[in-house]
């Protein structure tokens, strides 16, 4: 081991310094940084000669020892954005390419499928089964005011009714005038809107899009969750219509077997409204776990479209009725495929995935 | 709202089928969430008194106790130790059958024979309590050998937990609940049994009330209630409220809850010596005032609150000082509560407005089972009768109190009763099946609504009980779905409808599936990843941006909606590269948003009270992001995918253009995907930045190279900012064609795109043009590289002669020229 003396230690600082400017590469800093500040640097050396000292002698040593280790410390720290930013720019230079200058048929593809998501692949086959019976699809956006969540569904501002959603709100405005959508029913509005604007009524359409609610996710229920929504504007639309348009789609997604019933129910934007419920597809209606023993499973809301939103977004009354209905895309997947654990759709894990189509 | 039937069935004669009255409540909307069997398998068990207690030998755990209860005493092998000699316990006999099916036989423990099981609380299904034996001795009256039934005044019943639905306050009873099953069943409704006043004097000798808001309160019914005496309620009205999931407390309170409950009234009684001036005011609260509820927490009153629209009205009781001394409608001040040395007491029933209620219990987070139901709407009609019934029920045990004469009555503004008509042709419509008007009279007459039938047409008037009915053609909704729910939906018709227009999807749904479908074809595995993150992954991306954040979050890091899908997409290569599955390529279509400060004309919609302000709302951008990876993919494996993307959508001319790279790309290794005509970027193809993608990587690895493409659906649906190719059909020529490879030497400024597409519009005569080789070398001279093009001429209407070759092959060298570039 290299003696030093307390004496040498203005040099120690001059050498321990020149040998930082020197240091080339990060590799190199690594390598060195423990001789030239850590616990092998002359500074540790020199701090256990200290006990050999009366206490003055120690306490003023000590302090100039510690400056100059503190003086090489924010050298070498210094030292150390300056190499890593130069080796980081040469790397950057190393890897430059003209990405214009890609010959696209010398790039080789390994032979393997990709996979659709499952909520994808979801509402793909739901929005298929509504386009065979005569529906428009259309989207709408996933942040809106409170006006198209609530208001011109009929549910003013402290509505009891609004605790029926778990609302994220935005900070932007007044409180609680932006948030984040917490069912595809404002899609309905500004379809309405837009039909009375354009004078293009009727309109036949299903709305699908992603959801939120403030709500712990659990093994059944997911803070954000997809929704598929219908809405049907014409003249002469009643209740019988809503029904058959409920039990056609079952059939045609669910199966030939599997039937739906609907009973009342309330929502503010339809009167009257109804719950609806499919037989359940494990037990086929037998009674199992999943259906409590019932039979049935219960799907999604709907209904008349209710006076009061036909007034908020201009629609006369006497002349258009109408019908709305909406249920949950995921869910769907999850009653298709059985999944016992919501929380694998927002995971994304590659074997998860490869299981569908 | 839980109803034990033994309750339902003193108004109606249930069904004895108790699967018909579950399915009926179902059918009527009453959705019936739980039935449960109460205090069965009890029958057998009897009281038993402890005679000895012996040691067993060899055991420390387990007694032999001999009890009587009956004539012969009884030896039992029991593990409880929280008993004695002379105490009185349940005692379920060889041959009882317990809650669960739990069938007592002859036992023999450690040489002792056991004749049956000495029982706690919990293994009789009354109480959690499993510390020991269930205790009888505070029981009156308690003998051996009774039944624990008879002792405890227990009926085996069934509690039906029904959830009505929010536009049912009347189903927040037993009697609403009871009126619509027998609607529906066509049953009689019996009345229950009520008081009369009794005293002498009239109220207002003794009590006053007033009502100063009378906006807030719309009827105010104050009763004087004089030599009462507090103890407790009969043990069977204990139980139903017990079963209805409230405690007993004393038989004031009881009777207010048991009314409640029962006729669906929330009343409220004070101790009248803790009233100053014995005088019930009903007020709007002033700013700053305070009370303490009974739950023992200040509440500071008149405050606004965050909820939309809420300016901090709260509507309160005062006494003859004026001073606060309840919550209406929610909860009553602490200074005026029943105690046990109450002897006179005044009895609030009144009507608040439902919207203030409501606001005061959400700005409060104070919700009583008085609130929930104002706040839905209480018959305004109802506090006569229900204060009747209270004191009917308080005098089975204060039978000699004194109801003085003549309640104070005062009146503030109720909602008016509307007068709906509906004609057989409204019903008919709106249903689609033909119920006939004299049927729904009969229906809507069953659950209290006055009806006049002229022919065709009803004029309505809806039960008071039943203030969500509105007027008007709203209103004539409202009446309908009453009369299809008491007739059934399952009797209503269904018919398919159809129309004349067809379905379909429009060309950005299309275009969406389009693109997914090519990027699975290219390997891709959908991916959904948050749409909300943390503010330190928002600042990955884009440090010091404002971002859309959420004023109420669950978790801290679920607090800003993305700005891009590029760290979530990462994120859950990693969760897969954690597992030793990160040789993959994901991909996701989805939605980001911009903050409106960051955008020259953000998106504003109607919002606000009453829709009429327009609010500014985050710009909402659908983007597809595929990130690779698997290792020995780079950017330009992005690129060729972008080509395949961009061949599969019949773009027109999108140019791969080198450019500086924002933040969380590979500085060097990133290009714009450009409209050459149109300058329109739709999209960006690279790697992440290094430095990012070590940061989120797995500790420990090193992350691969991860290639991406970013594409904005929005613009890429635009045909205006992104051409497509002609739908017009180009034959191929019938004649051979020429091919003629071209390498430049060119400069590097110059695009490889920006050059082929020169080439390929320097003759007539081109048919495609093609980049196959890239070289740089020294050799070629500096800032320089070559390019190399393998191009196919062609004519439609003739073979290619050696000069026409020749001429356009000078053509495209004099086009490339022009760039600068020079023939090798
Ligand atoms: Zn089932």
């Amino acid at each position: 081991m290299s003696t030093y003396s307390l004496h040498d230690l203005d040099q120690i600082v001059i050498d321990s310094l020149a040998s930082v400017d020197a240091l080339g590469t990060t590799e190199e800093f690594r390598e060195r940084e423990n001789e030239l500040e850590g616990k092998r640097s002359p500074f540790a050396i020199l701090q256990k000669t200290l006990g050999s000292l009366d206490a003055d002698g120690r306490r003023e040593a000590g302090a100039r020892l510690q400056n100059a280790r503190a003086a090489v410390r924010s050298a070498l720290d210094a030292k150390w954005i300056v190499l890593a930013k130069a080796e980081r720019d040469a790397t950057l230079e190393r890897d430059r390419l003209d990405l214009g200058d890609t010959v696209v048929s010398a790039i080789t593809w390994p032979a393997e499928a990709g996979h659709s998501g499952l909520v994808a692949s979801t509402q793909r086959s739901l929005e298929d089964v509504f386009v065979g019976m005569g529906f428009t699809v259309a989207d709408g956006p996933e942040v809106e005011t409170d006006w198209y969540n609530f208001e011109a569904l009929n549910i003013p501002p402290a509505h009891p009714a609004r605790g029926m959603w778990d609302t994220f709100y935005v900070e932007l405005g007044e409180p609680e005038t932006v948030l984040l959508r917490t069912h595809t029913s404002p899609t309905q509005i500004h379809l309405m809107e837009h039909a009375v604007a354009t004078n293009s009524l009727p309109i036949h359409s299903v709305m699908p899009g992603r959801c939120f609610r403030r709500d712990t996710p659990d093994a059944r229920h997911l803070a954000t969750f997809h929704q598929i929504e219908g809405l049907v504007v014409d003249r002469g639309i009643s209740f019988a219509d809503l029904a058959g348009v409920i039990e056609t789609f079952t059939r045609a997604y669910f199966g030939p077997d599997i039937e739906s019933r609907l009973r009342p129910a309330y929502f503010p934007f339809t009167e009257p409204s109804a719950e609806f419920e499919i037989t359940c597809t494990i037990c086929r209606g037998d009674g199992c776990r999943t259906c409590s023993q019932t039979g049935w499973i219960e799907l999604g809301g709907c209904g008349m479209i209710d006076p009061a939103v036909f007034e908020a977004v201009g629609i006369d009354a006497g002349e258009w009725s109408g019908f709305a209905f909406g249920f949950g895309i995921d869910r769907c997947a999850q009653m298709r495929h059985q999944i016992a654990d919501m929380r694998a759709l927002i995971e994304n894990d590659v074997r998860f995935l490869r299981q569908f189509a | 709202m839980k109803i034990p039937l033994s309750w339902l069935a003193e108004f109606i004669d249930v069904p004895s089928d108790i699967d018909v009255l579950r399915a009926t409540l179902d059918d009527l909307g009453l959705v019936v969430e739980g039935v449960e069997h109460v205090g069965a398998g009890l029958e057998d068990v009897v009281v038993a008194r402890v005679e000895e207690i012996h040691a067993i030998e060899g055991a420390d755990r387990i007694r032999r106790v001999i009890v009587t209860a009956g004539a012969e005493p009884v030896e039992i092998v029991c593990g409880a130790m929280n008993f004695d000699v002379g105490h009185h316990v349940p005692l379920a006999p060889v041959g009882a059958v317990l809650p669960g099916d739990f069938v007592i036989a002859q036992r023999k423990m450690r040489g002792v024979v056991s004749n049956g099981m000495l029982c706690s609380g919990r293994e009789l299904g009354l109480g959690d309590d499993h510390g020991g034996l269930l205790l009888l001795d505070d029981q009156p009256g308690v003998t051996p050998g009774q039944r624990l039934l008879d002792l405890l005044g227990i009926a085996p019943d069934i509690v039906f937990d029904i959830s009505p639905e929010g536009n049912r306050p009347d189903a927040w009873s037993v009697e609403g609940v009871a009126r619509d099953v027998a609607a529906r069943l066509e049953l009689s409704v019996r009345e229950v049994e009520v008081a009369e006043p009794n005293g002498a004097a009239r109220t207002d000798t003794f009590a006053t009330g007033s009502i100063e808001a009378p906006d807030l309160c719309g009827a105010l019914l104050v009763s004087a209630l004089r030599h009462v005496t507090v103890t407790d309620s009969p043990r069977w009205l204990q139980r139903r409220l017990e079963m209805a999931g409230m405690r007993a407390v004393s038989n004031v309170v009881d009777a207010s809850n048991y009314v409640m409950l029962e006729l669906g009234q929330p009343t409220h009684p004070y101790d009248a010596a803790r009233v100053a001036g014995r005088h019930l005011g009903v007020r709007q609260a002033r700013p700053g005032e305070a009370l303490t509820t009974l739950d023992d927490t200040e509440r500071v009153l008149g405050q606004p609150g965050r909820g939309l629209g809420d300016t901090g009205v709260d509507c309160v009781i005062v006494d003859g000082t004026d001073a606060v001394i309840g919550l209406a409608g929610i909860m009553g001040g602490a200074s005026s509560e029943i105690s046990p040395s109450t002897t006179d007491v005044l009895l609030e029933a009144a009507f608040f407005a439902p919207m203030v209620i409501a606001r005061t219990s959400k700005r409060l987070s104070l919700r009583s089972e008085a609130s929930s139901r104002f706040e839905r709407g209480v018959d305004p009609t109802l506090a006569e009768r229900a204060t009747a019934r209270f004191v009917a029920i308080l005098k089975l045990t204060s039978p000699d109190l004194e109801w003085l004469a003549s309640p104070v009555r005062a009146i503030g503004s109720t909602p008016p009763i509307p007068e709906i008509t509906v004609t057989q042709a409204n019903i008919d419509a709106l249903l689609g099946t033909h119920v006939p008007v004299a049927d729904a009279e009969r229906l809507l007459t069953a659950i209290g609504f006055s009806v006049q039938r002229r022919d065709d047409v009803l004029t309505v008037a809806p039960s008071p009980a039943r203030l969500d009915v509105r007027a008007g053609i709203a209103g004539r909704a409202d009446v309908i779905e009453e009369i299809a729910r008491l007739h059934g939906y399952r009797r209503l018709e269904r018919r398919t409808p159809t129309w004349p227009t067809p379905g379909g999807l429009n060309e950005r749904q299309q275009l969406r599936r389009t693109l997914r479908d090519v990027v699975i074809g290219l390997g891709g595995y959908e991916a959904w990843t948050p749409s909300l993150g943390s503010d330190e992954d928002f600042d990955l991306l884009h440090p010091n941006v404002p971002r859309v954040r959420i004023t109420n979050p669950l978790a801290s890091d679920e607090s800003v909606l993305r700005a891009s899908q590029m760290v979530g997409l990462v994120r859950a290569w990693a969760r897969n590269a954690e597992r030793g599955l990160g040789d993959v390529t994901l991909f996701e279509i989805g939605t980001v948003v911009q903050h409106p400060a960051t955008v020259t004309t953000p998106r504003e919609a109607r919002g606000g009270v009453d829709g009429a302000s327009l609010v500014p709302l985050p710009s909402e951008n659908e983007r597809l992001m595929i990130l690779w990876g698997r290792e020995g993919d780079d950017a330009r494996t992005a690129v060729a995918a972008w080509s395949v993307i961009a061949e599969r959508l019949r773009l027109l001319d999108v140019v791969v253009r080198t450019s500086d790279a924002p933040r969380g790309w590979h500085p060097t290794r990133f290009a714009q995907l450009v409209d050459r005509e149109t300058g329109v970027a739709v999209g960006s193809v690279g790697e992440v930045d290094p430095d990012l993608a070590s940061t989120l990587a797995p500790s420990g690895r090193t992350a691969p190279r991860l290639a991406v493409i970013d594409v904005d659906i929005d613009v890429l649906a635009d045909s205006d900012q992104v051409r497509r190719r002609s739908s017009l059909a180009n034959v191929p020529s019938r004649f051979p064609a020429a091919a003629v490879d071209l390498a430049f030497v060119v400069p590097n400024e110059v695009n490889a795109h920006d050059l082929a597409a020169s080439l390929r519009s320097a003759s007539d005569l081109v048919e495609s043009v093609e980049l196959f080789d890239v070289f740089r070398d020294d050799s070629l001279g500096t800032g320089v590289r070559s390019l190399a093009y393998a191009i196919r001429f062609a004519a439609a209407d003739r073979t290619l002669s050696e000069s026409d070759v020749a001429d356009a092959r000078g053509a495209l060298i004099a086009a490339a020229t022009s760039w600068g570039a020079v023939l090798r």
